[in-house]
């Protein structure tokens, strides 16, 4: 997988986000401090906020050109997304959580299943319980299945730890390994915990005021 | 009470319940177009609709006789085209308890699509469901509790409309009497006593309804 971004510029409120980038790692890292753009960037990825210059091209298809006036809407692009919050819907059971987003016709291999999903990330046990009884470890785990079963070709996470102590954090972290090595699966993941970089990622982009400032092994960003 | 009671009471229910659900669909689609979209003119739009709730009633009540009796541009097509008559039958009764109550369902169910957080909408697209698909699972379900309190005012509202009623419907025995208008009526031709037990009739009606409302709306999603 690559995923390019080509003179990319989206407005904040308080400085544009101007980047070009390419991401061809199995895990790549996206660190800064808060309000750095780092949210704003996944968003963009995924198709949920629209820039007003250049372009993003997934493998080799472009899913976003602003000149030539093309923006793939989100449900199309296959593109992943567990945002900081999870957002897992809580009107909705474990399971119909998970399959909210299942398409079969897209699946090419028998991993994408909600068997063997559940079963990867523990879940099996939870399928039929409400998700806002779950504890903040099974969410977690919800949320990364719900999207692995929507086989995307990409998954962003958004500190999808953030909230969780240390001791979660080092349960959850061969989860995350487990989208890499079983789904193939890869990631691009935002944080500012500079354990998780070197835990996960085999590169990292660092972003500041929406400007990316180096790149590197997490070894070489965070020395 | 007397059977003629009994009748207004059960006819203003009809009426009520009726204008409700006629209002239903259409006050949810312009409640969550408010709350989730961008659209020119929109500002125009949600001032007319918030328009009945500040116009007089009977002033209401006079624009919707202009429109509707057979002479008014929609009277004359309605009439023409469906043999429908409107103005001083129970059509003019449900028109004109729609038209009052539509604001408060479109009001309390804009607050509810706002309520809902566009996070959930967002991630349900990236799982690729359609916008229809995340207004119907994901938008509507979680807006519910909301859209039903909308409902019950709005259902409690036409309970009591008068003015636009009295206007566009008038106040024929067995055809377009209302609780609202009976009372009226009754206290206007000295006979108070048989107005009493109708006032106590519709409070406890509103009544119920409205503690309803209230139970649905707090209660805890599971």
């Amino acid at each position: 997988m690559s995923l390019q971004l080509r003179n990319i510029r989206l407005p904040l409120a308080d400085f544009a986000l101007e980047t070009d980038a390419m991401f061809d790692q199995p895990i790549t890292g996206i660190f800064g401090p808060s309000g750095a753009g780092k949210t704003s960037l996944l968003d963009l990825i995924s198709g949920l906020r629209r820039p007003v210059a250049g372009a993003v091209q997934l493998d080799d298809k472009v899913i976003f050109d602003a000149a030539d006036r093309l923006n793939l809407p989100p449900r199309l692009r296959r593109i992943g997304y567990v945002p900081q919050d999870l957002a897992l819907f809580p009107h909705l059971k474990v399971r119909a959580n998970l399959l909210y987003g299942y398409r079969p016709a897209l699946i090419e291999n028998e991993l994408f299943t909600l068997g063997h999903v559940a079963e990867v990330m523990e879940i099996t046990p939870l399928l039929e319980r409400n998700v806002t009884t779950l504890s903040g470890g099974e969410q977690q785990r919800v949320a990364f299945a719900r999207a692995i079963l929507s086989a995307p070709r990409l998954l962003l996470l958004d500190e999808p730890m953030s909230s969780l102590d240390s001791r979660l954090k080092k349960r959850l972290i061969p989860f995350l390994l487990r989208i890499r090595d079983e789904f193939r699966i890869p990631l691009i993941y935002v944080t500012h915990d500079a354990g998780e970089l070197v835990a996960l990622c085999d590169e990292v982009l660092m972003l500041e005021r929406g400007r990316l400032i180096g790149r590197g092994s997490p070894a070489e960003v965070l020395a | 009470m007397t059977a003629e009671a009994w009748q207004i009471v059960f006819f203003t229910l009809e009426v009520s319940a009726l204008s409700t659900l006629l209002i239903l669909p259409l006050g949810v689609a312009v409640a969550w177009l408010i709350a989730r979209r961008e659209w020119p003119g929109k500002a125009v739009v949600e001032t007319m609709v918030m328009l009945p709730l500040f116009v007089p009633p009977v002033a209401t009540g006079l624009l919707l006789l202009m429109l509707f009796s057979r002479r008014g541009p929609l009277g004359s097509a309605l009439q023409r085209g469906l043999g429908l008559d409107i103005v001083f039958t129970w059509r003019a009764v449900v028109l004109a308890c729609a038209v009052m109550s539509f604001p408060l369902l479109v009001r309390t169910a804009q607050a509810a699509f706002e309520g809902v957080s566009s996070r959930f909408e967002d991630i349900a697209r990236t799982l690729g469901a359609s916008e229809w698909r995340v207004f119907a699972t994901i938008s509507l379900p979680l807006a519910t509790r909301g859209i039903v309190a909308g409902a019950v005012l709005a259902f409690a509202r036409a309970m009591g409309e008068f003015g636009a009623t009295a206007i566009v419907a008038g106040m024929i025995p067995r055809k377009t009497m209302t609780i609202s208008l009976s009372i009226y009526q009754n206290i206007q031709l000295g006979h108070d006593a048989a107005a009493l037990p109708l006032l106590f009739v519709s409070i406890g009606i509103v009544f119920i309804t409205v503690l309803c409302g209230q139970i649905i709306s707090m209660r805890k999603r599971p």
